[in-house]
């Protein structure tokens, strides 16, 4: 009971100040899922957004689902998700039935044109520690330049990246990963 | 047919076809306000807004928007259970599988390309928010007109701040959304 009470909390507390949507809650769920709770790794993290990416629905949710679900079954899960929703419905509730001009007011655009900054600030920062989880080599490190310059740059969906990313690592991991990973190649070799 | 129900049905359909986060369920906002006199294309607008300038995942922020329009506060809450519902029952599904099949070298080999793959749809995510912020403007129609001084002192000043401290980003957004009001962003 304890650690569904917990998953809920801690989900609530990242719906309530996450701005700018999934991606943007990225850098809280690595201080709150991954340093202080422990409720998963770095990779695993990683691994959420990506399937969360190409699975139907929103990837906040997504994510909230298989860090609850890890850490206490489909219950969890289901808490998790709860809770992240869970401040949206207040605060939209709010603002739906006393602002109706809030997204105009001056105050709410300059509020928002300064978190957007530290939003910017805290991505990269995300960025930087997810780079040391996700690249073991020169192979995979010019993938996630030449990844976020195809998303930056063209119209071609996530999704057909992460699915095309899949068929690729399907295919030639094996290869590439033997490559980056150098002299360990004869140990991997030994262990299939 | 009740008009709970309705509103569960539609945006179960939402979260179950919207693939990639919340801009990927506009397209079916625009259809449900084709389809349906309660919600117009009109209110789309002020939700987008509305969605984007408060905390909380965009996806769910809209269905709250548009099941409170639609019937107040137990309309909130069953429009994003059932925006939600899909991926519940889907992420479980996945996760399961994840689990029984994780030291799979297939499984394995999936992942060593997905973690650069995902970096850099991260990476591109940030990217377009610091121009955001600072140009204010998008990658699509770039423009250095709305170039902010302001802001580019600011980031320089929060990234020190949140590599140097160990305080919770939350720290650093609270005091953010102050500076932004106070020198008028």
């Amino acid at each position: 009971m304890g650690i569904l009470i917990d998953l809920f909390l801690a989900f609530a507390k990242m719906g309530a100040v996450t701005f700018g949507g999934g991606y943007a809650m990225l850098p809280i769920l690595q201080k709150t899922v991954v340093e202080d709770r422990h409720w998963a790794t770095e990779e695993e993290l990683l691994d959420y957004y990506a399937i969360g990416q190409c699975t139907p629905g929103i990837i906040a949710v997504n994510t909230a689902t298989f860090i609850g679900y890890k850490n206490k079954g489909i219950l969890g899960g289901i808490v998790a998700t709860l809770g992240l929703i869970f401040p949206s419905i207040v605060i939209i509730g709010i603002i739906a039935a006393f602002l109706k001009n809030f997204a105009d007011l001056a105050v709410v655009q300059h509020a928002f044109a300064g978190i957007r900054v530290c939003v910017g600030v805290l991505i990269l920062n995300a960025v930087l520690k997810l780079w040391k989880g996700a690249v073991k080599g020169k192979i995979t490190a010019a993938i996630v330049v030449l990844s976020c310059a195809v998303s930056a740059f063209t119209d071609v969906s996530s999704v057909a990246m992460v699915v095309a990313a899949g068929v690729l690592g399907f295919l030639f991991a094996g290869k590439i990963e033997k490559a980056e990973s150098g002299k360990k190649s004869s140990e991997k070799g030994a262990e299939k | 047919m009740p008009m709970l129900l309705v509103l569960y049905i539609e945006f179960f359909k939402v979260g179950l076809f919207a693939v990639g986060g919340g801009l990927a369920t506009l397209p079916f906002l625009y259809d449900m306000a084709a389809k349906y006199t309660w919600l117009t294309t009109a209110m789309i607008g002020d939700m987008i807004a509305i969605s984007e300038s408060t905390p909380g995942a965009m996806g769910v922020n809209m269905a709250t928007y548009v099941g409170f329009q639609n019937s107040g506060i137990i309309g909130c809450i069953v429009a994003t259970l059932g925006l939600v519902s899909p991926s519940i029952i889907v992420i479980i599904l996945i996760a399961n599988v994840l689990d029984k099949f994780k030291e799979s070298r297939v499984v394995k080999n999936i992942f060593y390309m997905l973690r650069p793959i995902a970096t850099g749809l991260i990476a591109a995510a940030g990217l377009s928010v610091i121009v955001l912020a600072v140009f204010n403007t998008s990658f699509a129609d770039f423009s250095v007109s709305g170039f902010s001084i302001k802001a580019v002192i600011l980031f320089a000043a929060i990234l020190v701040f949140t590599r140097k401290t160990k305080f919770h980003p939350i720290v650093a957004i609270a005091i953010s959304g102050v500076i932004g009001v106070v020198f008028g962003f």
